[in-house]
């Protein structure tokens, strides 16, 4: 008899097939949603009676980088296998606040700024030290928080108005050379706290959290420093959009509607951007154009002359489709059970 | 003096004894192996080593300095690196991500990703993996390609104390070659190794010193090779018959066979399995854990896509696509899952509701509830089952894991099913709901009913069935039955030994599968 050595598992399978292209899941999300918006906003320069102009692209652009900046602030958080139900608030927050802080010469402006994000920072890391430290769902404590930092917001401004500093705002929203500055602050960004994070050692370690968290702990990740490092930043990142927002409008309002509208739509732009509500997968990168295509598609609605009252029915449609394509997946599962954990 | 020692180590989990009064000790340059049934004590002593778990009672020191580890990152900072049998790997990080996670080389503050790739492919080549592509996603890998980034994980830690729990049980021969390789390097290299595996083929080619352990107790040490595989064997079991289990009703088992189940297979877990099950008849599952007994029993209940082969009830061919179907009237099939909390039960609903889940149909009309039928049906199941609770208006979660396991057979009896398929249903509770369901299983096989039950209890399996298949490999390679069905047949078939060979044959075999 002829016992087998052979282990159990699968037959042999390494392969390794040289240079080659293969993209990550993330990488396919940020394309598939590049992608989208590129043929999205093709058919809406098309379709312009003026066609793409200066100015166009300009008022396209400050009008996405809005979503997209809170978008991104969702987008750690979701990472993280968590979500942040609070970057409306503290995206209106930061606008009220800015409303009354950014005023006055550069140097008070400047400051004004500074103060306006580490507002933010520490709305975010407030969210962060609760959940981790107090084990409570990121769903309830940033209900809770929302509600608060929307409560602030209503304290330093009961009613729309403040000014902003008027250089600054202009100088936010203008474009150099047909290129949008809303969209050169995107890249910024993007350059200066995306990669960098990316890259750091706690912000991968958000990454291995929504991946596996139990793993992690094993691994000896520093599960809670980079939880709390993840809601920090969506906050600072909610308030750099909050000051773009006191840029366009030149005054702060505490709307909740506005507040509900981002939080909202901050998830769908980093779901289509291809980040996975499971966490671990995911880029900041794909739900920058994950907002824009979902704020073309007001656009698209007013070039073919429909009702723009329609505008969330057909945000909806893109929604779905967009997720449908990114789960195709399930194809390839081969126990049932699996579909349900 | 040994390089590590641990002394009167204990550990309990709630009032169960893992680990009593343990010592141990490894040297240097030298590969101690850790034997013992499921549940002897192996892996808690293994997490208590790791910082997984702390210890209630004992020391441990390394190099004569008594180390005390609060979590995994403090034993890994004290050199000691364990490679788990459960994974311990990111899926969606990639393989150097993963190699680097515990100690990330940085530059600027921030990680350096091409030292990393150095690091991982240094680390990848060490334990023969050179073919995997740092870069590729942990997800995208085979088991036994991840198996081999997890052990290069460790060993990229440059750890003096290196832990194997099963390390290869999910690798290919021709990567357990390669690890082998790697294992003898490092031991002639001054590394102490402890190797823990249900393989005595691999023990025997490895080993240095072996220790047994036994119901959370250290048995004995000693030297490789100095005791037969049969030695080893009976020192694994060697413990008295607690006789618990209920006489095994006489009957004659003459019907034809409920379930018939031909050349079954599923990716390359399941191969070609053969049975049948009469009425009447328990049939036991039996093999070391995770040999495909749990696939299988998903298979027959119709959760696997693109499992293959024929499968028969009372005759009639028919096709399994889902456990809606399974458990219809035509097939009557019921599936009393392993993992009871997440398969199981619904946790935070009531008793009553858990209970009528899966029959609600059968106390149904026109798709409304007859409130009047679901209720004596719950009476009837409450008072069969013995369930002890408040009241069946509570919730489930807040029964003893014994009262939540008759919760769930409840659940399925309910549906008053022909064929039942038991997963290790008495794992983690108390002897006395363990007798009740023994007694259960009888008096169902009394009424008729076809019992597949699969254990990781050998005296379940001898106390309890009639029959007992044994797995090994995705493959059925034993069946026991009779004067057959003994604890030393069941442990020497789920180590696919060879059976009635004399003990000498045995080891020779042994080593010359090894080479």
């Amino acid at each position: 008899m002829n016992a087998p050595t052979k282990a159990i598992g699968s037959a042999p399978t390494a392969r390794r097939s040289g240079p080659r292209f293969r993209l990550t899941a993330a990488q396919r999300g940020i394309l598939l949603a590049a992608g989208i918006f590129a043929v999205m906003f093709a058919v809406y320069g098309w379709k312009q009676s003026v066609g793409l102009t200066p100015n166009v692209i300009n008022t396209a652009a400050n009008k996405g980088a809005l979503l997209a900046l809170v978008a991104m602030a969702q987008t750690l958080p979701i990472l993280t296998r968590g979500l942040d139900l609070s970057v409306g608030a503290v995206f209106v927050l930061a606008n009220c606040l800015a409303s009354s802080v950014v005023v006055g010469d550069p140097m008070m402006t400047g400051v004004g700024i500074v103060v306006v994000l580490i507002a933010g920072l520490l709305c975010g890391a407030l969210n962060g030290v609760i959940i981790v430290y107090g084990r409570l769902q990121p769903l309830i404590v940033t209900l809770a928080t929302g509600a608060i930092f929307f409560g602030v917001s209503l304290a330093i401004r009961p009613q729309p108005g403040g000014s902003v500093n008027f250089e600054f705002a202009d100088f936010m929203t203008r474009s150099t050379y047909a290129v949008p500055h809303s969209v050169i602050l995107l890249v910024m960004v993007v350059v200066l706290v995306w990669i960098p994070y990316r890259r750091s050692v706690l912000g991968r370690a958000a990454f291995a959290i929504g991946s596996a968290e139990q793993a992690a702990y094993m691994s000896g990740v520093p599960i809670e420093r980079a939880k709390v490092l993840a809601y920090a930043l969506s906050g600072f990142l909610a308030a750099i959009g909050g000051l773009l927002l006191t840029a366009l409008t030149y005054s702060g309002a505490a709307k909740i509607t506005i507040a509900n509208d981002y939080t909202l739509n901050s998830i769908g732009a980093v779901v289509i951007g291809g980040t996975s509500l499971f966490g671990g997968v995911g880029s900041a990168i794909g739900s920058i154009f994950g907002a824009f295509v979902m704020r073309t598609v007001g656009d698209l609605l007013i070039v073919f002359d429909i009702n723009p009252v329609l505008q969330p029915l057909f945000v909806g449609i893109v929604l779905l489709v967009a997720v449908s394509i990114g789960s195709l997946r399930i194809l390839r599962i081969k126990n049932k059970l699996d579909l349900y954990r | 003096m040994p390089l590590l020692r641990m002394e009167g180590i204990s550990k309990h989990y709630g009032g169960v004894r893992a680990l009593e009064n343990v010592s141990f000790e490894a040297r240097r340059g030298s590969i101690h192996a850790l034997l013992g049934e499921n549940g002897a004590g192996k892996s808690t002593l293994i997490k208590v080593l790791s910082g997984v778990v702390q210890p209630d009672a004992g020391t441990i020191s390394i190099d004569g300095e008594p180390v005390q580890f609060a979590n995994p990152q403090e034993a890994n900072d004290a050199g000691i690196s364990c490679i788990f049998q459960e994974l311990s790997l990111l899926p969606d990080l990639t393989v150097a991500d993963n190699i680097g996670i515990t100690r990330p080389p940085k530059k600027f503050g921030m990680i350096d990703f091409a030292a990393q790739r150095r690091i991982a492919e240094a680390a990848l080549a060490r334990v023969g993996g050179e073919s995997i592509d740092p870069l590729a996603t942990v997800s995208e890998l085979s088991l036994s390609r991840r198996q081999m980034v997890e052990i290069a994980k460790a060993m990229a830690r440059d750890p003096k104390i290196l832990i194997l729990d099963e390390a290869t049980s999910a690798l290919t021969a021709a990567d357990v070659e390669k690890v082998f390789a790697m294992l003898h390097t490092l031991r002639s290299e001054g590394m102490s190794i402890i190797y823990i595996s249900h393989r005595m083929n691999e023990i025997a080619e490895l080993a240095d010193t072996c220790t047994v352990y036994r119901n959370g107790q250290k048995v004995e040490t000693f030297e490789a090779g100095t005791k037969s595989d049969n030695a080893i064997v009976e020192m694994m079991i060697g413990r008295e018959y607690d006789s618990v289990f209920p006489p095994k009703i006489a009957k004659t088992l003459d019907a034809a066979p409920v379930l018939r189940v031909k050349d079954f297979s599923w990716q390359d877990q399941l191969n070609g399995i053969n049975l049948q099950i009469r009425p009447g008849e328990i049939v036991g599952l039996g093999g070391l854990d995770g040999q495909g007994q749990k696939q299988l029993q998903l298979g027959l209940f119709g959760t696997l896509i693109g499992a293959t082969g024929s499968v028969e009830i009372n005759g009639k061919p028919v096709n399994l696509t889902s456990p809606k179907r399974a458990k219809s009237d035509e097939i009557g099939m019921a599936l009393i899952p392993e993992d009871r909390k997440g398969e199981g039960l619904m946790l935070p609903m009531t008793v009553r509701e858990n209970l009528s889940f899966a029959a609600v149909e059968k106390v149904s009309r026109f798709g409304l509830v007859d409130q009047a039928a679901e209720e004596s049906a719950i009476a009837e199941m409450v008072s069969l089952l013995k369930i002890k609770s408040d009241g069946i208006d509570g919730p489930v979660a807040a029964l003893s894991g014994g009262n939540q396991q008759k919760v769930v057979i409840g659940k399925w009896l309910m549906t008053r099913p022909r064929i039942i398929l038991l997963n290790d249903p008495t794992r983690g509770i108390d002897v006395g709901t363990k007798q009740e369901i023994y007694q259960l299983l009888q008096k169902l096989a009394g009424e008729g009913a076809a019992i597949l039950f699969y254990s990781t209890d050998y005296d379940e399996l001898i106390g309890c069935c009639d029959r007992v298949l044994v797995m090994y490999d995705g493959a059925v390679v034993r069946t026991l039955s009779g004067d057959q069905l003994t604890e030393t047949n069941l442990v020497s078939a789920a180590l696919n030994l060879p059976a009635g060979n004399v003990e000498a044959d045995i080891a020779v075999q042994a080593r010359e599968i090894a080479k």
